[in-house]
């Protein structure tokens, strides 16, 4: 992967032999490498270690979890929300039934006044014209009796007179008005 | 002879070849600042540098790079508590920092001209020790001696269990062999393989003619192995810190029974 190395280097073709030392072989190999690598890995890792272990590792965690907290609360939030959704669409059914039943009985009332009315206006006329018709009845039956009882006078006069023009004796009135009582009944 | 200076120019193993930057010598040791030192202190400061800025902002609802660095974080996180447990949570930075060194070192190795760092045995076999060891020490830690009841599985018949133990005992010890050789090979292998393919690319259209329309097979192919090679980049560094954690996991629950 690197450009360069145009300078000849005569080993490179000679690969058996000197493996691990100077040009042959595979660099892996050579351990004068080996010390200088492991002290400076040491170092890297250790630095790397730390970085991550010290700033880079809790800040990530710290976020991760300030989302899910973050996260949680809305959740919880949301759920109370919709609770209180919950409640007031109740409160609200409720307020409708109510007012519904209310309604109901404010019609049963006023039909129940309405008819109370007409009863109790009802019943004045009847007893009005009751009154009216007993009146008229006693009338008609007061008139009935002073007509009959005209009648009778002239019942008892024209009996008096029919007895005085066939006999010739004079019949006092009291005695004529008893005798036609006793003939009509 | 052209074609002979050409194949010089692009001998495969040349981009492993460690050079010396900033010379340092302590007693005997070479200890120079070399391109291994440098890409290793790219990796690392990128690494610090990435996963710190891309956290900034510490916004609720992401950047790219943020979400970038908390899709990491989450997913070594899960990888660790699925495998470990959530006591394993103490082992999570160690265990991150491993995967996020190893990735970036693999990833930057796919810059042409750069220096993988990770196709050095010796660095992935430090890597693969530093896990043997930390395994050993929290093994016995919390088990005392009976963290070699590891090498005896529950269940197998007593007449087959010296054979057993035998066998536990030595894929116990060729852990941190098979942890090192597998990063390293696919490293060495897929970057050789690449800069043999690109040598015959060169070389091909470098001959002219006829040859140079051959020369646009190995291109496709360079082309398909390079894409392949960011996948093992990946894969390595996830593989590695799997395994890791497979090995945490028989350190804290002897027979990985954490459910």
């Amino acid at each position: 992967m690197d450009e360069g190395h145009s300078d000849a280097h005569p080993e490179t073709h000679t690969e058996t032999g000197t493996a691990g030392h100077g040009e042959g072989g595979l660099p892996q190999l050579n351990p004068d490498y080996f010390a200088g690598q492991l002290f400076w890995l040491a170092i890297a890792f250790l630095f790397l270690y730390f970085v991550l272990s010290r700033v880079a590792l809790p800040r990530i965690a710290t976020v991760i979890e300030e989302r899910r907290d973050r996260i949680a609360d809305d959740l919880d939030k949301a759920k109370e929300l919709q609770a209180q959704a919950e409640a007031a669409e109740k409160a609200y059914i409720k307020a409708v039934n109510d007012a519904r039943a209310e309604g109901r009985a404010l019609a049963d009332q006023s039909r129940q006044q309405v008819k109370d009315e007409t009863d109790r206006q009802r019943a004045s006329a009847e007893a009005e014209l009751d009154q009216r018709l007993a009146a008229a009845e006693k009338q008609i039956a007061a008139m009935k009796d002073a007509a009959l009882s005209n009648v009778e006078g002239i019942a008892a006069e024209a009996a008096a007179g029919i007895v005085e023009r066939l006999t010739g004796t004079s019949v006092p009135a009291d005695e004529a008005t008893r005798a036609v009582q006793a003939a009509r009944s | 002879m052209r074609f002979e200076m050409l194949a010089s120019g692009i001998d495969p193993m040349h981009q492993f070849k460690i050079e010396t930057l900033v010379p340092l010598h302590v007693g005997t040791l070479d200890l120079s600042f070399t391109n291994s030192s440098l890409w290793m202190a790219i990796a690392v400061i990128g690494a610090s540098l990435f996963l710190t800025l891309a956290m900034g902002g510490r916004r609720m609802v992401p950047s790219r790079m943020q979400s970038l660095a908390e899709l990491s974080y989450e997913f070594i996180a899960g990888m660790v508590r699925s495998t470990i447990g959530t006591e394993g949570m103490q082992y999570f930075p160690f265990v991150f920092t491993l995967f996020i060194f190893v990735l970036f070192c693999n990833v930057l190795g796919m810059i042409p001209g750069s220096f993988t760092v990770t196709s050095h045995i010796i660095v992935t076999f430090a890597l693969a020790m530093m896990v043997f060891i930390g395994v050993l020490l929290i093994g016995f830690a919390r088990h005392g001696i009976g963290f070699l009841g590891l090498f005896v599985p529950a269940g197998v018949p007593v007449f087959l269990l010296p054979l057993i133990v035998v066998i536990e005992i030595i894929s116990f010890l060729s852990r941190p062999i098979s942890l090192s050789v597998r990063l390293f090979a696919n490293m060495l292998a897929g970057h050789t393989m690449l800069k043999v393919f690109g040598g015959f690319v060169v070389m091909l259209f470098g001959a002219g003619g006829a040859l140079s329309v051959v020369g646009i097979a190995p291109l496709l192919a360079i082309t398909a192995v390079t894409a392949l090679e960011f996948l093992i980049a990946f894969l390595q560094a996830y593989v590695f810190a799997v395994l890791t954690c497979i090995y945490l996991n028989d350190a804290i629950h002897l027979h990985g029974d954490h459910h």
